[in-house]
């Protein structure tokens, strides 16, 4: 008997085993999968603001908030030099770029966490939970982003017309990309660490925090002493904010070097997760 | 016959206890013997997994070296006592844990069923969460479009498929769960006998699909510890102790070989009357203990057709009540009552104050039950039957009616033994 299954070994459809390779996924599984990824967007879209009065305006409403205190404790209070004159423009873009960079993290260290009680249940690619949380936080992103616009054209119609920089504008879809997935990546290492000792993830809102005012969010890269820039120099997530800014208004730097060095910076940090990750996945239930 | 699964030498570890400063210390330890190319240091002193006697090391065998096939069309019923691995093996089979060593190897579609309704976002529509847990089980979405209007029927919740499910009904909910769960047409079905939890109904309907999918010619892997069901539905029978593989076999051989087993456990072991996650009701009244004792007043669990059957439960009162109301039933499979005390109505009169224990004996004389297995439901509440204090249900050693001499097979047709005379005329 023990014959005919040998015989038999490559129409198994399905092995099981332990700890497998150090990288080991299964994309053709996630690609199976497409659907779920496609409807857990769309759930994490409908739900959040199911029951509330203004709906689709809450993507839009905290941002804007944020922006106005800003505006007014940093650019009218403070008087915090922006190098740009349209101050609420400058903080919108800061806030909105950043935000979405900040929600890629939030949503994804919270992964096996927040989704143990599926994950002991059903199998299926645990890479599509924090998939689409990127996917969601990118649609609440391009709500933003269209609202974005729209404040844009209201200058440009009021005479103080953002200075766009059209030729660039190739390197926009590259700064979300990038954005999206150093979130993600970051994220994917946060929420496997965080699966045996939960310390980590009382330290990831002020981490977080602390990242922002280490990157030129709310203020630009010229605030800082000089002695000091070298933290904006290599922080590899301060060209994503610059360079969205510098796109849209002109304010800021652009430069490729460091673009090409937050690429990179990207392409490690996404190894390093999905490595973290694939190894977590398999036995995380014994320990969460 | 085509093997469709093939476990191979699969063992799981686990290690007791919490997760803190102390884990951290064995992990970096652990970390070194790996880098120095030592095996774990807690692998080597796990033990095997007996959960009652206190053991020396923290890390324990949840299960330890398991091998079986399963050909196509077979239903095997996993079957073990709480603690035996038979969850821990279901884990793995469904890829939720991987094995610590050894490997499973599966031909065809696998559906796992540990749960129905994972998934489901209260906030969604009844339709919605139909697309969301049928995608989440594995089906594509057309293929739930396809089968969208037969699942509506089958939950019969037509009416409220717009509706955001937490406004359903529990029953309605756990039905609409189900039925997206039984659209799933695998061609391995695993499921596991907690899903049987919930009205009489909805336990038909499981062991029902069960069936169904079997009579399909597919594959159907049970995890259980009722014997009544195993013993209905499955041809071959799997058990587990302690995380070892203790025997493999015939259903009616696996059975006996259980009972026996858990005869001189299974009635004196009430450690599962004292955890409390397994208990369902109010708490009202707890039973402490209970028993069956045979007409010599010895405890078993083993009785002939025509014994005496003799039930004492010794039950404490935590608030004051006035009226108490104790059933006993025997069940055959998972829902069907064949004895039942309730009908009857015996009410112990109070009033009962808190603190106080009190003992209630039922005494069935003359057993007329044909040879089997049944399996125990004690019911305590309040005197309409309305209110459940306490439910021990599956929870001790199911009653044997043993097989006269001279016969051999448990499947005997009927439930009871009706006293007749019989007549034969030739004309």
């Amino acid at each position: 008997m023990k014959t005919v299954t040998d015989a038999n070994e490559s129409s198994w459809n399905l092995i099981i085993k332990p700890k497998g390779k150090l990288f080991d996924f299964n994309f053709k599984d996630l690609w199976e999968y497409r659907d779920l990824l496609v409807l857990l967007v769309r759930r994490d879209i409908v739900t959040v603001y199911k029951q509330t009065l203004l709906g689709f305006f809450w993507f839009i409403i905290p941002p804007v908030l944020n922006a106005l205190t800003y505006v007014i404790i940093f650019g009218m209070f403070a008087k915090v030099p922006t190098g740009s004159d349209n101050l609420i423009l400058f903080y919108l873009c800061g806030v909105i770029s950043w935000g979405y960079f900040a929600d890629c993290i939030n949503r994804t260290s919270s992964t096996f966490r927040a989704n143990a009680s599926i994950f002991g249940k059903v199998y299926f690619p645990r890479l599509i939970v924090p998939l689409s949380s990127v996917l969601s936080a990118l649609v609440k992103f391009f709500v933003q982003f269209a609202f974005l616009l729209v404040v844009m054209a209201y200058f440009g119609l009021t005479g103080s017309a953002p200075n766009i920089q059209w030729h660039l504008i190739w390197a926009l879809p590259i700064v979300l990309l990038l954005m999206a997935l150093s979130g993600m990546a970051i994220g994917l290492i946060i929420s496997s660490l965080t699966t045996k000792y939960r310390d980590l993830s009382n330290i990831v809102p002020f981490a977080v925090q602390f990242l922002m005012y280490a990157t030129p969010v709310i203020y630009p890269y010229t605030f800082f002493p000089e002695n000091l820039r070298w933290i904006f120099d290599w922080n590899p997530l301060s060209p994503m904010i610059e360079i969205f800014r510098h796109l849209l208004m002109g304010s800021d730097r652009f430069n490729l070097l460091q673009l090409g060095g937050s690429a990179f910076f990207t392409a490690v940090l996404m190894v390093i997760g999905l490595i973290l990750f694939s190894r977590t996945e398999r036995n995380f239930m014994d320990t969460v | 016959m085509k093997t469709v699964v093939h476990v191979d030498h699969v063992s799981k570890m686990f290690r007791l206890g919490d997760v803190g400063s102390s884990t951290l210390t064995e992990d970096i330890r652990a970390l070194f013997h790996k880098i120095s190319g030592r095996s774990n240091p807690h692998q080597m002193n796990a033990e095997l997994n007996d959960r009652i006697s206190a053991g020396s090391s923290d890390y324990v065998w949840a299960l330890k070296d398991i091998n079986f096939e399963v050909k196509e069309g077979e239903i095997v019923g996993l079957v073990g006592r709480n603690g035996a691995g038979k969850s821990t093996l279901l884990k793995i089979l469904s890829r939720t844990t991987a094995p610590t060593s050894g490997q499973i190897k599966i031909r065809g579609k696998v559906a796992s069923l540990l749960e129905v309704g994972t998934g489901f976002h209260p906030d969604l529509s009844g339709r919605d969460n139909i697309y969301l847990n049928g995608t989440i089980l594995g089906m594509r979405r057309a293929e739930i479009r396809s089968k969208f209007d037969q699942i509506v029927e089958f939950a019969g919740v037509q009416r409220y498929i717009d509706t955001p499910v937490k406004r359903y009904s529990s029953g309605m909910y756990v039905r609409l769960a189900f039925a997206v769960a039984a659209h799933l047409d695998p061609d391995i079905l695993i499921i596991d006998e907690v899903l049987a939890v919930g009205d009489a109904e909805f336990q038909a309907k499981c062991l029902g699909k069960m069936k169904e999918v079997s009579d399909q010619g597919r594959t159907v892997l049970f995890v259980s510890h009722n014997m009544g069901a195993v013993a209905d539905l499955c041809t071959r029978a799997i058990m587990l102790k302690q995380g070892a593989q203790f025997m493999d076999g015939d259903t009616d051989d696996v059975i006996r070989a259980y009972v026996k087993q858990n005869m001189n456990t299974g009635l004196k072991d009430q450690s599962a009357l004292n955890d409390p996650t397994v208990r369902r009701g109010n708490g009202v009244v707890r039973y402490e203990h209970i028993e069956m004792l045979n007409s010599s007043d010895e405890k078993t669990n083993e009785f002939k057709q025509g014994d005496k059957v003799i039930v004492k439960m010794v039950v404490r009162v935590n608030e004051d009540i006035n009226e108490l109301l104790a059933s006993v039933s025997l069940r055959s499979g998972r829902t069907r009552d064949v004895i039942t005390s309730t009908g009857r109505n015996v009410v112990s009169n109070g009033p009962f104050k808190a603190g106080q224990t009190l003992q209630l004996t039922y005494e069935f004389n003359a057993l007329p039950l044909r040879p089997g297995v049944y399996e125990t439901y004690f019911w305590l509440g309040d005197n309409r039957a309305e209110t459940a204090f306490d439910v021990v249900d599956n929870l001790l050693a199911p009653l044997v009616v043993n097989i006269p001499e001279g016969t051999n097979s448990l499947h005997v047709i009927g439930y009871f033994d009706l006293p007749f005379t019989f007549e034969q005329k030739l004309f």
